[in-house]
């Protein structure tokens, strides 16, 4: 017991951000292992390396444009994912039979990987920024429209009662109740969402895009540049980090007044 | 006694209320009978499933009566509305807005200018003693001290009634005492009728004008009891003979209707 809280004491006298550190640093001692070790140094080029194909992408003019055209298709579809999963979301909630004809597509579509519609996608509009849009929309569109439909039936009915005895008509029940009572529901669903879309890359720009993170890895594995192909995805992965990292810093300020405990 | 030869302000004309359940029909309320006074304190009283709930919730306009009518004020009671204020028992605050936010949520509705909102918000929070507390959230706050909101915020709209269903319930004994104490301070300051669902006995008569012992299965008035014990009373009426007695024969008519719901 003693001893417990001792751990606990020192655990808690180190800042957040030194956690952080001593995370990359712990992090980059076994990337440099794994880059020793023969049977693993193949996959993981060590840290310089990697680092250094920074300049080598940039000077063969593709790493921006890379992760500029995927930041687009990975906005794009999550947007008209996003605007398009709120209005179906709540009329799943709000008319039952809306709820049962479209709940069984969405359970039936979620669980099949996106790079196996992926072809028939291209059959249908042709290769180019489209296709890549439409995954990342469908991937993105499911996943929040569960998540915000959660939201809306999970409004506390007493709450709804208690708005009505206040005077509240049927449209002042939505803007001053449903909708900010879904409010820590649609930013978990916008959280889940971009994860959703970055996952969904790959598949996005399997479709014969020209450019693009997941498009440049499956490139650069055909010549067989690990170390570019590892950058690429660390990228992906950075970019994942600071996508949560800013909607953290937006939920903390919108939903503040939601209790939960502690972490 | 407070406006015992006042006006009728509620008057409840045999209302039934059935359910269709899978087990066929379940009659809630088999045919309800009652005039509240103006400035009358009812305290309804019954075993769970007597439906003193369902009585409350129809005169709040929550539900509607299977046949017979509540009117209020001259009027029949269709859907909602202010004149009818409601405390719940789970509180019901808006958890996203501050105390000062929540008591002026009718207000609001109702187009109050700033200045009037602010000035009346002010009043209802000193009212229940959270001055300090006015620009809170929910979360920050103790049970008790929700449920003071919940009650400035009713009184904030001016009802001619208000309707509450064992708004005490969830609270710790002490808190429960302290809040019965407040809240019959505030009824002769304020004179509204109050109509105040409960399961305990000792609250019910330290509380009201007349206490209404429901049955149940089906739900009906059982016996109407004068509550004799002159004001200001408080915590300490709760030893006088006539309390006990008083008591003492509630609880064995009360009793009786737990044993029948045993059955």
């Amino acid at each position: 017991m003693g001893k417990k809280s001792k751990g606990a004491d020192f655990v808690g006298k180190i800042p957040k951000g030194v956690w952080l550190l001593i995370s990359l640093v712990v992090a980059l001692i076994l990337w440099t292992v794994l880059s020793i070790i023969p049977s693993t140094s193949r996959c993981f080029p060590n840290a310089i390396k990697v680092i250094g194909s920074i300049q080598t992408m940039v000077s063969r003019g593709l790493l921006f444009k890379d992760i500029g055209s995927s930041l687009i298709s990975v906005l794009l579809g999550f947007l008209i994912g996003f605007v398009t999963a709120v209005p179906v979301a709540f009329l799943m909630a709000w008319y039952r039979p809306v709820r049962f004809i479209i709940e069984p597509w969405i359970q039936f579509i979620r669980n099949i990987p996106p790079l196996a519609y992926v072809p028939l996608v291209v059959i249908g509009v042709g290769v180019g920024r489209t296709p890549q849009v439409i995954v990342i929309w469908l991937a993105t569109f499911l996943t929040m429209t569960v998540t915000i439909f959660q939201g809306v039936i999970n409004v506390d009915e007493t709450l709804i009662k208690a708005a009505r005895v206040l005077g509240a008509k049927d449209s002042d029940l939505f803007v001053k109740v449903i909708f900010p009572a879904t409010t820590p529901f649609i930013i978990t669903a916008i959280r889940l969402g971009i994860s959703t879309a970055l996952t969904t890359l790959i598949a996005a720009e399997s479709t014969g895009a020209v450019a693009g993170l997941g498009m440049r890895i499956k490139a650069l594995s055909n010549s067989y540049e690990t170390t570019p192909m590892l950058l690429y995805i660390i990228i992906i992965g950075i970019i994942g980090m600071l996508a949560e990292k800013i909607l953290k810093y937006f939920e903390r300020k919108l939903t503040g007044w939601q209790e939960k405990r502690e972490i | 006694m407070a406006g015992k030869e006042g006006n009728i302000k509620v008057s409840i004309r045999n209302v039934v209320k059935k359910y269709d359940t899978r087990n066929g029909e379940m009659i809630a309320l088999n045919g309800a009978n009652l005039d509240i006074m103006e400035n009358e304190f009812i305290c309804v009283i019954g075993p769970s499933g007597c439906g003193k709930s369902t009585l409350l919730n129809i005169i709040a306009g929550l539900l509607e009566p299977t046949s017979g009518e509540v009117i209020v004020d001259g009027h029949k009671v269709e859907g909602t509305g202010v004149d009818r204020g409601v405390v719940f028992q789970q509180y019901a605050l808006f958890p996203w807005l501050t105390v000062k936010k929540n008591v002026q949520f009718g207000l609001k509705l109702q187009g109050k200018s700033q200045t009037e909102m602010d000035a009346i918000a002010e009043k209802y929070i000193k009212m229940v003693g959270l001055e300090k507390f006015i620009d809170s959230y929910p979360k920050e706050l103790s049970g008790g001290m929700k449920q003071r909101v919940a009650i400035a915020r009713a009184y904030a709209v001016n009802p001619s009634v208000l309707l509450m269903d064992e708004p005490f319930g969830a609270l710790d004994a002490q808190t429960r005492t302290q809040l019965q104490t407040e809240l019959l301070k505030t009824w002769q300051e304020e004179n509204k009728t109050c109509f105040f669902v409960t399961h305990d006995i000792e609250e019910a008569i330290v509380l009201a004008s007349r206490v209404v012992i429901m049955s149940a299965r089906p739900g009906r008035i059982k016996e109407i009891i004068d509550i004799d014990i002159p004001h200001p009373r408080d915590q300490a009426t709760k030893m006088s003979p006539r309390f006990v007695e008083l008591k003492n024969y509630i609880w064995s008519q009360v009793y009786q209707e737990y044993l029948e719901v045993q059955k």
